[in-house]
């Protein structure tokens, strides 16, 4: 019961946190001072940055194409500066191309897929310039792009200007929080150091230690729905997550921002209620899918894979969340979960990163389903569904289709073809449902840009790195460009008053419908799949198999 | 032929006419149009090949057959119901086109008449028409006067004047000359007319798809393609998780499987709904110009509707008799209907009527003579012999009859002018009755407000729809029959062009506009509006400006119209949600049926066993069971495709409630039991 009891403590503290948050969210994004000292600051440091002032009004094409060469430039350099690495550390292995790439990807992505160990593979400086850079970036990236949605939501014919959205997410929001949480880590012990090694003797487990600038990556891995760690174990590292109170605010910080997102949402279009219902659905899923998993951990798991510091319920709630909100750190190993957890991190990472999902990314990517929804049970009422005023025509819903069913059809392609591929079946640690629960999983992190990983599969070589590599764009991308073709087919649409009965977006009438198109297409399309790997699985371990 | 919806029992005939042209049906042709139906249609042919395959590998192939029927089963319902939704616009459309053939026309040359093939007839040719002699074609009456029967397109059995100029010139090919003759410039040829429109449109013959329609079948299709995708690639997860390989009842089942899933009730009645949403207009006489029309109407914001014939029966009517001061009721009823014997106005008939309701059949007077009304005096009434008690009986305005009541040296009582007044404050007309120069009493004249629609315009804000009334009344009228009615706004004094001003500004507001109108002034508005309503008697102008011509000229149908194109979008909802849910029940009836046979070496039985949560007797009989499921529910669900989701008065809330109740959970539920049942059957056989 005080398990149950931890898990609803935990969602309320942090929507409790979201609140504000999205409160300060909707302020910088949508209502930025014209004037006073913050006005007077954000032009200084824009003009420190780039030499100009505030950037103007971006049509939402133009918004999307500075994204994404924002993006591809992130990528590029990244990509350069982790091929480059060897010519300033020696001591480092060199790397593949593919690998190089993979990386690159994964961080600009925002899933932070690790195939390799951040220790021992990449140096202090590469962690801290190169991924801890994407970190932001990439956070801030997710962002901007639900902030665009939501000013062409609003009846806006522009999306707003992405380098100020950069600017202001990072330097407004990412920073501060993340510099606060890190403090918080240092003072519990998290290493914050350019050292590279903490030798014998002075460390405290008598053994050769990796140390680096620990602390500041966890925070925005965290915080920034990233989730990669600085150790290949991520937070299961015991100095990645030295105590209590750093693996408390490290869960706190899987959903936090996701949470503030939807607040934000909700302020900037003047639907507080559509919001809260929007987050009652998110924390209904959660919920559900943490107690099963609980359910499940307490009956059939046993302690393999987790720390015996964090214990079964802490790694339950982890595990749901970091797979709800496409995080990906981990405090436990989720190839050890018993198959029927294991089912419930795969079910949330199916449902395409909603349940709460990315900085940015939950959001957008909720929008989609609701308009899915809105348009299905909207005609039950007799007029052409409308979402906000807004008409949903033929137009319309080719971009939500396509944003809502790309990642799904991806992740039935790609692991077809990791099951095609003989050199990506051989690095698989076991056979019969459960090494096909590893590949799924693999698959389903990389498109939903959640980046933790099953263990138990090898993905560094060429294979595994071109497979996650393309599901992790596709993911990504296949839902960003879809969301703001979206935007760019309702900009400037003049927004319909209300007076009309339609389908309502709030109430419980509709936090059921929400969920019911969620898991109903969960289910229609992932079934199959789910059925193959851990349900076989968990039947199978019935009969002791 | 003027008919309310009935609700029509399909005949025999209708269906055996249907079921054949829905196998007639079944070619590339039509299957391009309907991607469903049309990937249906490939995956019993893969069954087909297969089933021979097995028949030469001497395979067991009884149930591959089995599946391989029901998959074209499905194929055939989905047509039939489309053919058959057409059918029903067909009968109608021969009706129409009845007794147009072969006509002769007399063709004006200059000053001699020729007798010549109205199919020869060209724009801009003078014909002339009389009396007994069906009108060949569209035309405008250039010369002359005529009653014509226009009971073959509007219903109304009462002949119409039509003459030249103003708006009463349009003539219809297709009705009858009653009296009189005229001369008519044709203005379309044969088979360009009104009433071939008409025909093609009821037939609809070039349908395409509506918006919302387009819409739908873009989700449907993309449903389809992610389908496709998961049935394609489940053999290789299949085959990894170590399922042996099967390859021929494999590939059945995954056809199987894919058919079910693919959201085939509604990609099936998809057509089907859209033509009995356009049928059910034209059972109430409207005839939509493009289904376009019709999804709009269910999407209006805003009606606007003409005092006049919508709101009210249009002609004043006695409502009540106020004696003066001291004058006995009866008395001045029994004056009012003296007043009033001769006077054949709709008014006059009125107030016999409403003293013959009060206190019986009236007696008639001796050599009475009639003082008729005219414009000039605005009073009428009767003088009875000298030798009465009383010789002059007047009804009229007030103001004429008080001066010559106070001409005569009987000024007016005041009380009595006061109630005149406030009569005409709140909108109503007040007579004033003297006899002899004496003021007696008052009677009054309401506009009388239709009944029920008060209820209907409740109905409308239900909806989230904005009436307003348009009427050239003043403002202190108007405002009384908006109270009683219960429209939302009014506009008053109303001049033509404020129409055309009302539409724009709801417009501008992103709101849509219904109105219906006939005058040539109301054209632009009826262009501008987005659904407008003409009426058949209209000018050719107001016809061609609308996107909906309502044959039995009645303005309250413009409510009709608004539900069809609720029902329509309605109908549609419901069998989305019901299609998509099913797959749920489907999923759980196949995949343990398609594992449980081909993975026995893995599982032990008590797994295959557990998976099997329906109990289904074999795994190739709970396929069967879903692919028979699935083919019968179109056919089950066509009368609902036929004749729309109703809301019988309901909410929209609730309505919605009701439906997301039984088509979206029922949907999900409702399959358990019926596959179940379909089992049971099959192991009986």
């Amino acid at each position: 019961m005080s398990d149950v009891l931890a898990i609803l403590l935990f969602l309320a503290i942090v929507i409790g946190a979201a609140i504000p948050i999205g409160w300060w969210l909707n302020r910088i994004l949508f209502q930025f001072p014209e004037t006073g000292r913050l006005a007077k600051l954000d032009v200084s440091l824009s003009k420190l940055l780039t030499g100009k002032g505030h950037g103007s009004a971006q049509s939402v094409k133009a918004y999307l194409v500075a994204l994404l060469v924002c993006n591809a430039v992130g990528l590029l350099l990244l990509f350069a500066v982790l091929m480059c690495q060897a010519l300033w550390d020696s001591s480092l292995p060199s790397m593949p191309w593919y690998g190089a790439l993979n990386i690159a990807v994964s961080f600009v992505t925002n899933t932070n897929w690790q195939w390799y160990s951040g220790e021992v593979t990449l140096s202090p400086w590469t962690q801290a310039l190169g991924l801890t850079v994407q970190n932001f970036v990439s956070a801030a990236s997710g962002i901007a792009v639900l902030a665009a949605l939501t000013r062409t939501l609003a009846g806006r014919k522009d999306a707003g200007n992405l380098w100020n959205d950069m600017r202001r997410i990072i330097l407004y929001i990412l920073l501060p929080l993340s510099i606060a949480v890190a403090v918080v880590f240092v003072v519990q012990g998290v290493p914050q150091t350019f050292t590279a090694w903490l030798y014998g003797g002075s460390s405290p487990m008598g053994a050769d230690i990796p140390v680096g600038p620990v602390a500041s990556q966890v925070a925005i891995k965290q915080l920034g729905s990233n989730g990669g760690g600085f150790y290949g174990v991520n937070s299961a590292h015991p100095l990645e997550n030295p105590t209590w109170i750093t693996n408390a605010l490290q869960q706190w910080g899987l959903l936090v921002i996701p949470a503030a997102c939807v607040v934000a949402y909700g302020l900037a279009l003047g639907r507080k209620k559509h919001a809260a219902a929007v987050l009652a659905a998110m924390s209904a899923l959660f919920v559900t899918g943490a107690l099963v998993m609980w359910a499940s951990e307490t009956q059939y798991g046993g302690m393999e894979g987790k720390d015996v510091r964090i214990g079964t319920t802490s790694s339950v709630i982890w595990a749901a969340a970091t797979t709800a909100a496409s995080n990906g750190s981990v405090n436990a190993m989720h190839s050890s979960l018993s198959p029927l957890a294991g089912f419930v991190t795969m079910a949330n990472m199916i449902t395409g990163e909603v349940i709460f999902g990315g900085v940015g990314a939950g959001m957008y990517g909720m929008t989609l389903y609701i308009i899915l929804a809105v348009f299905l049970c909207g005609l039950m009422i007799g007029r052409t569904p409308e979402y906000l005023g807004i008409k949903l025509t033929a137009e319309r819903m080719k971009p939500v289709l396509i944003g809502l069913l790309l990642p799904t059809l991806s992740i039935l392609v790609l692991v077809a073809t990791a099951l095609l591929l003989p050199g990506a079946r051989a690095v698989v640690s076991s056979s019969g449902p459960h090494a096909l629960s590893e590949i799924l999983y693999a698959v389903l992190s990389a498109v939903g840009n959640n980046g933790s990983a099953f263990a138990g599969l090898s993905a560094g070589g060429i294979e595994w790195t071109t497979i996650t590599s393309i599901g992790m764009l596709v993911g990504r991308y296949g839902v960003i460009i879809p969301v703001l073709l979206f935007a760019h087919q309702i900009s400037g649409t003049s927004v319909v008053p209300s007076n009309t009965v339609q389908f309502s977006t709030h109430g419980p009438l509709f936090v059921v419908v929400l969920i019911g198109t969620i898991v109903l297409i969960g289910v229609l399309t992932a079934a199959p799949m789910l059925v193959l790997g851990p349900v076989a699985d968990h039947l199978l371990m019935g009969v002791g198999q | 032929m003027k008919s309310r919806p009935t609700q029509r029992v399909p005949d025999a005939s209708a269906i055996r006419v249907a079921a054949i042209e829905g196998l007639r049906r079944i070619t590339v042709k039509h299957l391009r149009r309907n991607i469903i139906m049309g990937l249906v249609a490939v995956g019993a042919l893969i069954t087909l090949a297969t089933t021979l395959f097995q028949i030469v590998l001497g395979q067991p192939w009884g149930s591959s057959l089995a599946i391989c029927f029901w998959l074209w089963f499905t194929v055939w319902s989905a047509m039939a119901a489309e053919s058959f939704a057409e059918g029903r616009g067909k009968a109608r459309a021969s009706s129409l086109r009845g007794g147009r053939e072969g006509l002769k026309a007399r063709l004006l040359r200059g000053d001699k008449e020729y007798v010549v093939d109205a199919a020869t007839l060209q724009p801009g040719d003078l014909i002339a028409c009389s009396a007994g002699e069906v009108i060949p074609v569209d035309g405008e009456v250039v010369a002359g006067v005529a009653m014509i029967d226009e009971s073959a397109i509007t219903g109304e059995s009462a002949p119409v004047l039509r003459s030249s100029g103003g708006d009463r010139s349009a003539v219809t090919g297709g009705t009858t000359i009653r009296s009189d003759s005229v001369t008519i410039c044709v203005q379309s040829a044969v088979g360009h007319g009104f009433v071939d429109r008409l025909i093609a449109l009821i037939e609809q013959a070039n349908r395409q798809p509506t918006p919302n329609e387009r819409a739908l079948s873009i989700v449907l299709q993309a449903l389809t393609a992610i389908f496709l995708v998961v049935v394609v690639t489940l053999p290789l997860l299949m085959w990894y998780a170590g399922v042996p390989a099967n390859t021929t009842t494999g590939v059945v089942g995954l056809v199987a499987l894919f058919v079910c899933l693919i959201p085939t009730t509604i990609g099936g009645l998809l057509p089907a709904i859209g033509i009995a949403g356009m049928d059910r207009l034209v059972a109430r006489n409207v005839v939509a110009l493009s289904g376009r029309a019709i999804e709009a109407a269910g999407d209006v914001d805003v009606l606007l509707l003409d005092k006049t014939g919508t709101i009210t029966y249009g002609n004043r009517k006695a409502s009540e008799i106020i004696p003066a001061a001291g004058k006995r009721h009866d008395e001045i009823a029994r004056l009012a209907y003296l007043a009033s014997i001769y006077d054949e106005t709709p008014e006059g008939e009125s107030i016999r009527h409403l003293v013959v309701d009060a206190y019986g059949p009236q007696e008639h007077p001796q050599q009475a003579a009639d003082v008729p009304f005219s414009a000039h005096t605005r009073l009428s009434g009767i003088d009875l012999p000298a030798s009465q008690s009383v010789t002059q009986i007047r009804k009229g305005a007030v103001d004429v009859i008080a001066s010559q009541c106070e001409a005569a040296g009987n000024p007016v009582n005041e009380v009595l002018l006061t109630t005149a007044s406030e009569l005409a404050r709140k909108g109503s007309t007040p007579l004033l009755i003297s006899v002899d120069d004496l003021s007696v009493g008052l009677v009054e004249l309401r506009d009388i407000v239709k009944p029920g629609i008060r209820d209907r315009f409740e109905r409308m804000r239900q909806y989230g729809i904005r009436t307003v009334m348009i009427t050239g009344d003043n403002p202190l009228t108007a405002a009384t029959i908006a109270a009683e009615a219960g429209v939302d706004e009014y506009i008053a004094q109303a001049r033509p062009e404020d129409k055309l001003e009302r539409i724009r500004f709801e417009q501008v507001r992103g709101n849509l506009v219904a109105m219906i109108g006939d005058g040539t002034n109301d054209a632009p508005a009826l262009a501008q509006a987005d659904v407008g309503i003409a009426m058949v008697s209209g000018t050719q102008a107001a016809r061609e400006a609308a996107t909906m011509i309502d044959l039995d000229n009645d303005p309250t149908k413009i409510l009709d119209v608004v539900d069809v194109g609720k029902e329509l979008l309605r109908t549609r909802g419901a069998l989305t949600t019901f299609s998509i849910a099913n797959d749920v029940s489907k999923y759980v009836a196949i995949l343990p049926a398609m594992f449980a046979s081909m993975w026995p070496t893995l599982l032990p039985t008590s797994i295959t066993e557990a998976l099997n949560v329906l109990q289904l007797q074999t795994p190739e009989s709970a396929i069967l069971s879903a692919v028979i499921f699935n083919a019968i529910v179109i056919g089950l669900l066509l009368p609902l495709a036929l004749r729309g989701n109703r809301d019988k008065g309901r909410r929209p809330e609730q309505m919605l409630r009701k439906n997301l109740l039984i088509y979206g959970l029922g949907g999900i539920v409702a399959p358990f039991p019926s596959i179940k049942l379909i089992d049971m059957l099959i192991s009986l056989l």
